[in-house]
């Protein structure tokens, strides 16, 4: 039901997620940023179980705030992910696992922009664009069709917003609006929110 | 691993046994975890268990409507009444609303024991944050004890959707807090099995500058309208209004009144 995407370009990460808090068939919040902050130039994308999104991402934007404080200096964005993972699997087999889907994109000094796919079973891959939910059975394939490694940010929007048409036009559920932002050397950037309009 | 040490993370099985064991304290207002449970207890199968057919049958009270919702003036809450276990009705005056204190009220859907003896111990933490604070806790962070209480029990079969509706420095405050631990700021929500019911009367409704009688209004037949179609919900709808200085009780009216008077054409 909820959607998030991600794409790297040449030297920055583009990221959107859909607003919809949802709890059975009702909407309960049109307005819902799905995007948490861990740090100037890493971003946290969370779906899943009610509850648990909020908290497992809270948890670990905490500790990554905490590590920066003991130590002076920040995570980089595969440290944050390999973190972020281990966290995940260590819960996956207690009593009460956390069930949620992460994206994770990053920009790092020296290894350049990054976009770390997780999963609710703990599986981390870094993939240079990936989605989740169920929009995601229908994007990915346009990702792969038009995806290069050297999109410009025009190019990535464009992208993009073929993929929140497409969703418009197919997917069977209303995402009425899109939170977009945009990571690169000089930080996280929020861009316009994406609002599909009418029917095709 | 490196990391694993100096970011102080603890391993799962020690933080549980943390939360649940000795009532070693790990939160800052809470010196004594209330319930100690033993490891190995599964609260939520044992109640799947009990509402089998043909056996031991205990019903939770589920059914309810509430809402709220802000508008230029306040914060309306309205709610339902009937308390209901299974297809009998335990109470048809129950008491939804709990005043935390002048400026903070909490609604209550799901379990009724769970909604208030939590809400009663969330207006205690709020009582002591004042005293120790010198000032009245925000609606936020009120919300925020209320859902970490929940965090606490994850997975042991609370049953608990609510509204903590007040008014602090940043204004009007709504949040929607549930059994697991979701905390949602909005503008309106509704709770309970009617819900979707009277999303449906509010959403048309609604204006953001309504007058203070439309509001009353716009709550009262949120609800009446709900106890209407759903067979878990009835009673009287009680109406508070939550306004800069505090919160008024507006009024108490027997629902199958108020549907007479609104639907005249349909009886």
């Amino acid at each position: 039901m909820e959607y998030l995407i991600g794409i790297q370009g040449q030297d920055f990460v583009l990221v959107a997620a859909d607003n919809v808090a949802a709890h059975s068939i009702v909407k309960m919040k049109q307005d819902q940023d799905k995007m948490f902050k861990l740090s100037d130039k890493i971003l946290l994308l969370c779906v899943g179980e009610a509850g648990d999104t909020v908290q497992f991402a809270e948890y670990i934007q905490k500790n990554i705030q905490l590590y920066k404080m003991r130590n002076g200096y920040e995570l980089s964005p595969t440290a944050a992910a390999n973190f972020t993972r281990k966290n995940l699997a260590d819960y996956l087999r207690s009593r009460t696992p956390y069930h949620v889907n992460l994206l994770l994109a990053g920009f790092d000094e020296t290894d350049g922009p990054g976009l770390y796919y997780m999963d609710h079973l703990s599986a981390l891959a870094k993939a240079p664009f990936a989605a989740h939910g169920h929009g995601a059975y229908l994007t990915l394939s346009i990702l792969d069709r038009y995806y290069r490694p050297d999109l410009t940010r025009d190019e990535a929007m464009d992208l993009l917003k073929k993929c929140i048409e497409e969703l418009n036009h197919r997917f069977i559920l209303n995402l009425p609006s899109f939170s977009v932002r945009l990571i690169d050397k000089d930080g996280t950037h929020d861009l316009e929110k994406l609002i599909p309009v009418g029917a095709k | 691993m490196a990391l694993f040490d100096v970011s102080g993370y603890k391993s799962h099985a020690g933080l549980r046994g943390q939360i649940l064991g000795t009532g070693v304290g790990h939160l800052v207002d809470r010196p004594n975890q209330e319930f100690a449970v033993p490891v190995g207890v599964d609260p939520s199968g044992f109640l799947k268990s009990c509402s089998r057919e043909g056996g031991v049958s205990i019903d939770l009270n589920h059914g309810t409507t509430t809402l709220a919702f802000k508008f230029r003036h306040g914060v309306i809450v309205a709610v339902d009444s009937r308390a209901s276990a299974g297809s009998y009705i335990a109470s048809k005056e129950a008491n939804k609303v709990i005043e935390i204190n002048p400026y903070l009220l909490g609604t209550m859907s799901g379990s009724a024991a769970d909604c208030q003896y939590w809400e009663r111990l969330l207006a205690k933490e709020c009582r002591l944050y004042k005293l120790r604070n010198k000032q009245r806790i925000s609606v936020s962070a009120a919300s925020k004890l209320l859902c970490n209480m929940m965090l606490g029990y994850r997975g042991m079969g609370l049953s608990m959707g609510s509204m903590i509706v007040g008014w602090d420095n940043k204004g009007p405050g709504l949040y929607y807090v549930d059994d697991n631990a979701t905390r949602l700021s909005g503008r309106m929500f509704s709770t309970g099995c009617g819900s979707s019911y009277a999303y449906g009367v509010m959403d048309s409704g609604y204006r953001e500058d309504m007058t203070v009688e439309e509001a009353y209004e716009l709550g009262r037949r949120g609800i009446t309208h709900a106890t209407h179609r759903d067979a878990y919900s009835g009673g009287v709808v009680n109406l508070y209004h939550m306004q800069e200085d505090g919160w008024i009780k507006v009024c108490k009216e027997d629902v199958s009144e108020l549907i007479h008077r609104y639907r005249k054409g349909m009886f």
